[in-house]
């Protein structure tokens, strides 16, 4: 078993007097990808932009490759260009084509030349199925389209994590098939992630091991087929039988 | 061929009744024009007073001989106007960034930003030239500027970076955090997401409102007449006491019209496409 790639460790966040967060511990290996079920509300967004550095936690610690990540004097913008993000709202600026989306990031913070960086956005657009489309803004895509340029945005600085924040719960139902190809296909290159979601048969599929958030805590984890199977806590039951009456799983 | 050429009797129908309210529209709106443009010149041309009015105000004679002069002094409006409008974008943007910054290192700039906005926003323009136009060089300071033109414009400046500030810092805070949020996850830091993500936005968004003020800057120009410039303004009123004849105030107005009327069109053009909020 290799050396964790991230580590969370007792993390509590609150928001004002709402706690979000209330000692949450997650240990994703390399090559691993944990998917964080639970419902809306119960914290997932929440982990995923803590550990981004996009909120500070309150306590606990944070360790990527061993290092804490959550200590005062680490550099957040260091931290943040060895992980990747993806967001539910894809957040893809509305100014730029999908090619400068995709190479904003490798331009301006690795200082790579343009010709090279554009080179290297091409390919990663083709990969994600977006060949023609590198001159398209936003808008003229589709909700699918838009989050597998942002996918390849996240992915674009080779992160040693990539962190999956229900990417496809905004999208139309005919829609997130494509979007679920891209992360299966970065699963299968070994690509580390924390997928959020609320894909029950994807995280079945996908997903080394399921975490079950509720309020604040991980009730559960272990692999897919127990989490899903057969849950322990109530807790647990309760959430996917829910599930299951309203035909999501 | 023959199947696509066929069109339905209904068709044909709905678009002949659409023809027949489009004629109908352009009758109305031609007759109610006639009723209300005429109307006001007959009031206006009946009126007691006219023909004294037409002598001062509109005098082709005088208006023919002054307007030479005042289009001279149109020249130095123009020249105020662009080079403040280039210090007042700059300034004001400076403003805008200190006081949407978050780092505690920046409060005391933070606090003199609202301090600027508060008491130069507050004062009237008018009163800024004076006190600028005649306070400053009163002090007697060596080193400082006695030009009353670099002084109208500092005051003009003053004023109109406070309002352009209010406009940028409103774009800033209408672009999505979700913004903000995406351009710190790829790597960048706060400064390169201001720059790169966040201000290419609010740019865009404020264009029309910073038009706007555009307009309302190149009229106030003719504030620093006050302390004696020989500007438009100025000239015609110089024009107009020696002949007893308004008649170039009139041309000084067309001047003005004649910049601010395209500024507006370019406004309105602005304000139809692009600028989307999400």
């Amino acid at each position: 078993m290799s050396a964790p790639v991230l580590e969370v460790r007792g993390v509590t966040k609150a928001f004002g007097s709402r706690e979000v967060l209330r000692g949450v511990d997650l240990t994703v290996s390399e090559h691993e990808a944990v998917a964080l079920i639970g419902a809306s509300g119960s914290g997932k967004s929440t982990l995923l932009r803590c550990i981004d550095l996009l909120e500070e936690i309150d306590d606990g610690d944070i360790h990527l490759d061993g290092e804490v990540i959550t200590d005062p004097s680490v550099q957040p913008v260091e931290v943040r260009r060895r992980l990747g993000l993806v967001f539910q709202a894809y957040n893809l600026f509305p100014h730029l084509t999908a090619l400068q989306n995709v190479v904003l990031g490798e331009r301006r913070v690795h200082g790579i030349s343009r010709g090279e960086a554009e080179e290297r956005g091409r390919m990663l657009l083709a990969r994600f199925g977006l060949e023609g489309r590198e001159h398209d803004r936003p808008d003229n895509l589709s909700g699918g389209q838009q989050q597998r340029v942002a996918i390849a945005r996240a992915f674009s600085g080779r992160p040693r994590a990539l962190l999956l924040d229900e990417v496809t719960s905004a999208l139309d139902p005919e829609l997130v098939g494509e979007v679920l190809a891209a992360v299966r296909d970065l699963k299968v290159e070994g690509m580390t992630m924390v997928i959020a979601t609320h894909e029950m048969s994807f995280a079945r599929e996908v997903a080394d091991e399921v975490a079950f958030l509720h309020d604040g805590r991980i009730l559960e984890q272990g692999p897919p087929e127990r989490v899903l199977g057969s849950p322990e806590s109530p807790e647990a039951k309760r959430f996917l039988s829910r599930l299951l009456d309203a035909g999501r799983i | 061929m023959t199947e696509t050429a066929v069109i339905s009797d209904r068709r044909l129908a709905r678009e002949a009744a659409k023809r027949r309210q489009a004629r109908r529209g352009q009758a109305v709106a031609a007759v109610s024009t006639i009723i209300v443009l005429g109307g006001l010149a007959a009031v206006v041309l009946t009126s007691p007073g006219w023909p004294a009015v037409r002598e001062t105000f509109f005098s082709w004679s005088v208006f023919k001989e002054s307007f030479p002069e005042v289009l001279s002094g149109f020249w130095l409006d123009v020249k105020i106007f662009m080079i403040v409008e280039v210090v007042v974008l700059a300034v004001a943007l400076a403003i805008a960034l200190v006081r949407t910054s978050r780092g505690p290192a920046l409060f005391p700039l933070r606090m003199l930003g609202t301090v600027y906005v508060d008491l130069f926003r507050g004062v009237p323009t008018i009163l800024l030239v004076y006190l600028v136009g005649f306070g400053v060089p009163a002090l007697q300071l060596t080193g400082l500027p006695t030009d009353p033109v670099v002084l109208g414009g500092i005051a003009l400046a003053l004023s109109y970076s406070a309002y352009v500030a209010e406009v940028y810092k409103a774009g800033i805070r209408s672009v999505h955090r979700g913004q903000r949020d995406a351009a710190l996850a790829v790597g960048l830091t706060e400064g390169q997401a201001m720059r790169h993500v966040i201000l290419p936005q609010a740019v865009r968004r404020v264009a029309p409102p910073l038009l706007n003020d555009f307009v309302a800057l190149q009229k106030d120009v003719a504030l620093i007449s006050i302390l004696g410039p020989q500007e438009a303004f100025r000239i015609a009123q110089i024009v107009q006491g020696e002949n007893f004849n308004y008649t170039p105030l009139i041309a000084a107005a067309l001047l003005y019209l004649a910049v601010t009327v395209p500024l507006a069109r370019v406004v309105d053009r602005m304000g139809g496409g692009g600028g989307e909020v999400r």
